[in-house]
């Protein structure tokens, strides 16, 4: 009976899933890293042979230190992501029933607003001429305006506004499943806040932790808009390499090797991810 | 005393992120409203900038291709995150379900660039059937996640008894499954829909003549200046996107009560 619906429809939904993901996901994933190890002619068309030359030349000191400042970034906005996003998701996690849907609803909405025009907010803002510069000159605390615009600290902004949200959300859904009884057993036993927090709280969430850490960091690594507009050129990120080397250059077999190195960084991190959540639940976290 | 100090801690920790996540929209969406071309004072009410968007032809023509985009592209992704759905939940295919999920972890930068090498290679020329076929390829993994996670819900014995029946397996999807399925079918393509008509970046890299949508514009009007109709116009699309996703939480909630 099972046997006969899975042997009919379901066989056919297989067949075109497969055709799709084949068609969809892994013929262009396939002509990316096809293109990478081909080499570029001139007028920006491809010839098609085995080097890897473009992989080579990633290693040229430019390219080297746009990696290492996107992963500096990313790292660093996943930082204040968790220094901001903990205490806001224990707040959540803490709050009544009615309060914690309230909370939800409150981080989910920014994620679905337009990020292009989440972005185009900061910039409103943060301008020379802007909101930020103007209030602050007529509170008299600064006597002409400072740019924040085009700095890298404006990228670190854009992308913590961005993602925070990702790193919330899970940390929320890791505190929230931890029995408020251990806090007042920790308590009752003279532990201090930074001992509840450290030996406590953070062991158990380690899940969530790592999980939203994961989400930050590979969201803000492929980053393109944020450091595209709040940035200026030395806050060149990934994402805007590889943009440049397709779209303004026209270097595709590069371009191809960059975004392979991109995507085995978001593979990496992923795998990370997998195998600490899966290896370990959160008691094995507990000494 | 330690109580109240608590309840005043979180309160402040609680409006400072939300201040944060929040106050940048809502000061755009202000100043949408603000008289005068001063852009970082008020000078009072008006609705001028969003009459001045109205009588911009290049936006309505921007306007309409993003909802050709959303809409065929939603039709397109709905159908195949159905079909994934089913596949996935009616089979163990492991492998398969990698490589459906896969876009929603690609970085969206380089899934621009995989569809745009894609299209060029086999010599599609780049524009509206290209933006419309990769918001699909986009758009079809979410729509199997919000399906699959109702069709687990499902009790199989619904769809056995109609065969026992003596239904066909078509009558059988038509009148039972479909049905069933359909509170996670709507909230699916109500978020698919949605990320269709915010795209940028995957858009940024498959457009050509004839597939400029809204977000593209907006894109290049930010390039050349801030201007008071870019508030005017974000204020708007912020609106339509947090709508439409209320609706489909909204559709999800009412389900989950039933």
């Amino acid at each position: 009976m099972h046997d006969c619906r899975s042997s009919g429809a379901s066989r056919w939904c297989y067949a075109g899933s497969l055709l799709w993901g084949l068609l969809a996901v892994g013929l262009p994933l396939l002509i990316v890293l096809a293109i990478s190890f081909a080499t570029r002619e001139t007028y920006g068309w491809i010839r098609w042979d085995f080097s890897l030359a473009n992989y080579r030349d990633l290693l040229h000191p430019l390219y080297v230190t746009i990696v290492w400042r996107s992963c500096a970034m990313a790292a660093a906005v996943t930082g204040i992501c968790l220094l901001v996003g903990f205490p806001f998701a224990y707040v959540m996690a803490r709050s009544s029933p009615r309060w914690q849907s309230f909370w939800l609803m409150m981080v989910l909405i920014p994620l679905w607003a337009n990020f292009l025009v989440r972005t185009y907010a900061w910039i409103f803002i943060l301008r020379t001429d802007g909101l930020l510069n103007t209030w602050l000159m007529q509170m008299g605390l600064i006597g002409e305006p400072i740019t924040f615009l085009y700095t890298p600290w404006a990228v670190l902004i854009g992308l913590v506004y961005g993602y925070l949200p990702f790193m919330v959300l899970p940390v929320y859904a890791s505190l929230e499943q931890v029995n408020p009884v251990l806090e007042e057993a920790a308590r009752d036993l003279y532990a201090s806040w930074w001992d509840l927090f450290i030996r406590l709280l953070v062991p158990l969430t380690v899940p969530g932790i790592i999980a939203g850490s994961v989400l930050v960091f590979v969201a803000s690594l492929g980053s393109y808009l944020t450091p595209d507009l709040l940035g200026g050129a030395r806050t060149m990120m990934m994402g805007n390499l590889l943009q440049h080397e397709f779209l303004v250059v026209r270097d595709w077999p590069l371009g191809s090797a960059f975004s392979i190195v991109l995507l085995l960084l978001v593979m990496v991190a992923l795998w990370g991810y997998r195998r600490v959540t899966s290896a370990a639940g959160p008691q094995e976290f507990i000494r | 005393m330690a109580a109240v100090r608590q309840h005043i801690w979180a309160s402040a920790i609680g409006s400072l992120v939300l201040g944060f996540l929040y106050a940048p929209i809502l000061v755009l969406i202000l100043f949408s409203f603000n008289d005068g071309r001063a852009l970082s004072s008020w000078q009072g009410w008006t609705v001028k900038w969003y009459v001045t968007l109205a009588q911009d032809r290049a936006l309505w023509d921007a306007a309409v291709v993003t909802l050709k985009v959303a809409v065929m592209s939603t039709g397109l992704a709905t159908a195949l995150g159905l079909m994934g759905a089913i596949a996935l939940e009616r089979g163990r295919h492991p492998w398969l379900e990698l490589l459906l999920a896969l876009p929603l972890v690609i970085p969206e930068v380089m899934m621009g660039v995989a569809f745009m090498l894609l299209f060029v290679v086999i010599k599609l020329p780049l524009g509206l059937v290209t933006v419309t076929l990769a918001h699909t390829a986009f758009n079809a993994p979410v729509v199997m996640v919000v399906v699959r996670a109702r069709l687990r819900r499902l009790d199989p014995a619904l769809e056995e008894a109609a065969l026992d029946l003596g239904a066909s397996i078509w009558q059988v999807f038509r009148l039972i499954t479909l049905p069933l399925l359909m509170p996670g079918i709507v909230s699916g393509s109500l978020l698919a829909f949605t990320i269709s008509i915010d795209d940028f970046l995957v858009t940024f890299f498959t457009t050509g003549p004839g597939g400029t949508t809204l977000p593209m514009r907006v894109y290049s009007m930010i390039r050349s200046g801030v201007t008071p109709e870019i508030n005017a116009l974000s204020s708007l699309l912020v609106l339509l996107s947090i709508s439409l996703v209320a609706a489909a939480l909204f559709q999800q909630r009412r389900e989950v009560a039933r």
